[in-house]
């Protein structure tokens, strides 16, 4: 296998998106990357703690990896944020040198994890899924057995055992089994196990899955602390929200290969720049008013058929709400409720692994999905206000077109319901 | 934040590798200690032994004189039972995760293994005592030195530790508790059977004389015996053979032919798992 695969991937940057995305036309069968992956420069190691090329690994039949890369600047926290089965745990495993790579090459904290794993484990900490408390020794016992696993001595151990218990409130319950613990307490002492021997490199491998609110809490206090003290931080998690609190970076990755990279930021104006959402009073109006807004920029509007609301992304702000709103009451549409609000990451996610389409007009991946009960097409566009950005090639003939509903970023919304807010 | 340097113990060689070895023998202890029915389980399977063969098979095989004989077998079959142990600890570490948790930090790979065959090598120090007892109760005594006992006591101890490291292997490649729980146990009935532990091997056949008279079960109980100064009542007395003449000495040899052989096995097994 060769570590060094050929990129064809255009050097397509994150700016802030103004126009759409080139996005590729119906889902390609991951030939090569999305273009919203700027190329990884040779790995320097000046100042990365992490860096990975080309990354493959199959279990049988199944890759795992399909070339995976990442860079992570010495004291950063990197997000890498998938579905299950995205390959997240391999990606941890093999930095972790738990697992050898079949391609491709991974240097942790200055060395190699294959040629070097040595070296390597004793820079690092993990704790996560596959990291594990023994429920029989108690809190103390566990970190005691770490920390001189990590070559410490018995009082050098004993004094850093203290330390992390104070540090991880786990001081009262400190001499108790750990099999009694909570979830919450429990991802804590895991993690306090990780961060023993001070390491350069920490890997948390969805450290809150499964936890409650508050352990959540906790754990992100952890991370945000650790973080605060320099540590550079690898952590996968499925939750957007997760990788946008805590997450300096953030690696998109499915299939097995890192689909989009950038901060959150980026990746948000990656897919558009804001959402509206707006209700109609009357469900016979919605037709009527995915029209109008159809008729105020590139981007499509969707519509929720399960709750009635329509979402259409924008680049203009309160600007394009209020021609929104003026189009919808010259169209004589009731709006409900309205909310404007930046994508969030589960609309960037949905966009970049197929789920929806939104951002961009002509590239519906639900072609042929036409609205219900719509009126004759080209009648909305006349009621489009002058500041309504509009590229040229999305005139009134396509309106049909650009009618398509998309039911999974829809019902991704009415989850989410409790987002609506005004921005100034 | 500088890292910590890898610190006070050297990062590799056999040093560390005892080193960390004592480090997990010191925690699988602690679990042993946290679950008293374990041991206790543990400990009812010899003394249950003693007394079957001590009082259903003994009047028939010599009385008082054969349960002074047969010590010498159930101390040899109490400890290579105990490699079972060593197969069930492993996997229940793998499945539970702290093979991962342990593969994780710079230690050396043979160390985790080191640490489980040292655990239950202590494991077979407490059986072999509770079985003393035992066999004190039923008429057995030490009729040699005391120098002799002493090296009794640490040949059988010698053949613990080398048969844990077969039991190491089992639980390597079994991979889960249940499989180690069954592959841990299947090859002990006829390994500990098929010997002169508990009979003469004159009454068997053939190709099955051979195996008891070679088996390192019989090398190590007929060494045990001699040891304790326990002669052999006349039906059970072995025929002299290379191995009886030579028990201690091939006992020895066979538990560092054992260790030779399988302590590779294990630790590349181990490090194969490790590859992923």
């Amino acid at each position: 296998m060769s570590p060094a695969q050929p990129r064809t991937r255009p050097a397509a940057h994150l700016g802030p998106a103004r126009a759409p995305l080139p996005e590729p036309a119906p889902r390609p069968p991951r030939a090569g990357p999305h273009p919203l992956v700027p190329p990884v420069a040779a790995a320097s190691g000046g100042g990365e703690a992490i860096s990975a090329e080309g990354l493959t690994r199959r279990f049988g039949d199944k890759v795992a990896l399909a070339g995976v890369d990442l860079r992570v600047p010495a004291g950063s926290v990197l997000g890498l944020l998938g579905p299950n089965g995205a390959g997240k745990t391999t990606t941890v495993r093999i930095l972790t040198t738990l697992l050898r790579p079949d391609g491709g090459r991974a240097r942790v904290a200055g060395y190699d994890v294959v040629g070097e794993p040595s070296a390597v484990r004793a820079r690092i900490g993990l704790s996560g899924q596959y990291a594990a408390v023994d429920e029989r020794l108690t809190a103390r016992e566990n970190l005691y057995l770490v920390a001189r696993l990590y070559g410490m001595g018995r009082r050098t151990a004993r004094a850093h055992t203290a330390g992390l218990l104070e540090r991880f409130a786990l001081g009262e319950a400190a001499d108790r089994p750990s099999g009694g613990f909570s979830g919450g307490m429990r991802r804590r002492l895991d993690l306090a196990g990780a961060l023993a021997a001070r390491p350069e490199v920490v890997f948390l491998d969805e450290p809150t899955t499964g936890l409650d609110p508050r352990g959540r809490n906790d754990t992100w206090e952890a991370v945000q602390e650790l973080v605060a003290q320099g540590t550079t931080v690898l952590l996968t998690t499925q939750y957007l929200e997760e990788a946008d609190a805590l997450a300096d970076t953030i690696s998109v990755i499915d299939h097995g290969r890192v689909i989009a990279r950038g901060t959150a930021p980026e990746l948000k104006a990656a897919v558009g720049g804001e959402r509206i959402t707006l209700t109609v009073t009357d469900p016979a109006a919605r037709g009527r008013a995915c029209e109008a807004l159809a008729a105020l920029g590139p981007h499509r509007p969707a519509l929720d058929p399960r709750t009635g609301s329509v979402t259409v992304a924008t680049e203009h702000g309160t600007d394009a709400l209020r021609t929104a709103l003026e189009s919808l009451a010259a169209e004589r549409v009731d709006v409900r409720d309205v909310a404007l609000a930046p994508p969030t990451l589960d609309d960037v996610f949905l966009t970049l692994t197929g789920g929806a389409s939104g951002a961009s007009p002509g590239a519906g991946s639900t072609p042929g999905a036409a609205a219900p009960a719509a009126p004759a097409p080209g009648a909305g566009p006349s009621a489009a206000g002058p500041s309504a950005a509009r590229p040229s090639g999305s005139g009134p003939s396509e309106g049909g077109r650009r009618r398509v509903f998309s039911r999974r970023r829809g019902t991704e919304r009415a989850r989410k319901g409790g987002a609506h807010a005004w921005r100034p | 934040m500088a890292a910590l340097s890898p610190a006070a113990a050297p990062a590799a060689g056999p040093a560390r590798t005892v080193r960390d070895g004592m480090i997990i023998a010191w925690r699988n202890l602690l679990n042993l200690r946290r679950t008293p029915g374990s041991v206790i389980a543990a400990l009812i399977q010899p003394l249950m032994f003693v007394l079957l063969l001590a009082y259903v098979f003994g009047g028939s095989l010599g009385g008082d004189g054969y349960r002074s004989f047969l010590m010498g077998g159930i101390f040899a079959q109490a400890v290579t039972f105990n490699a079972s142990f060593t197969a069930i600890g492993l996997a229940s570490d793998m499945d539970k995760g702290m093979v991962d948790r342990f593969r994780a930090l710079p230690m050396p790979r043979g160390s985790v293994i080191l640490g489980r065959t040292l655990s239950d090598l202590a494991m077979s120090a407490v059986t072999l005592t509770v079985t003393s007892l035992c066999g004190l109760l039923v008429g057995w005594r030490v009729e040699g030195t005391a120098l002799d006992a002493v090296r009794g006591y640490l040949l059988v101890l010698v053949f613990a530790f080398a048969m844990s490291w077969v039991g190491a292997t089992v639980g390597l490649v079994a991979r889960s508790v249940e499989v180690a729980q069954s592959a841990g146990l299947v090859w002990l009935f006829p390994i500990t059977f098929v010997s002169s532990a508990f009979v003469s091997v004159t009454s068997m056949p053939g190709p099955l004389r051979v195996v008891a008279e070679w088996n390192p079960v019989s090398a190590t109980a007929t060494a045990a015996r001699s040891l304790f100064g326990n002669d052999a009542p006349a039906a059970v007395a072995p025929p002299q053979s290379w191995p009886v003449e030579h028990a201690t000495g091939y006992a020895l040899l066979c538990a560092l032919g054992v260790i030779a052989v399988f302590m590779p096995i294990a630790v590349g097994r181990y490090r194969r798992i490790a590859r992923g």
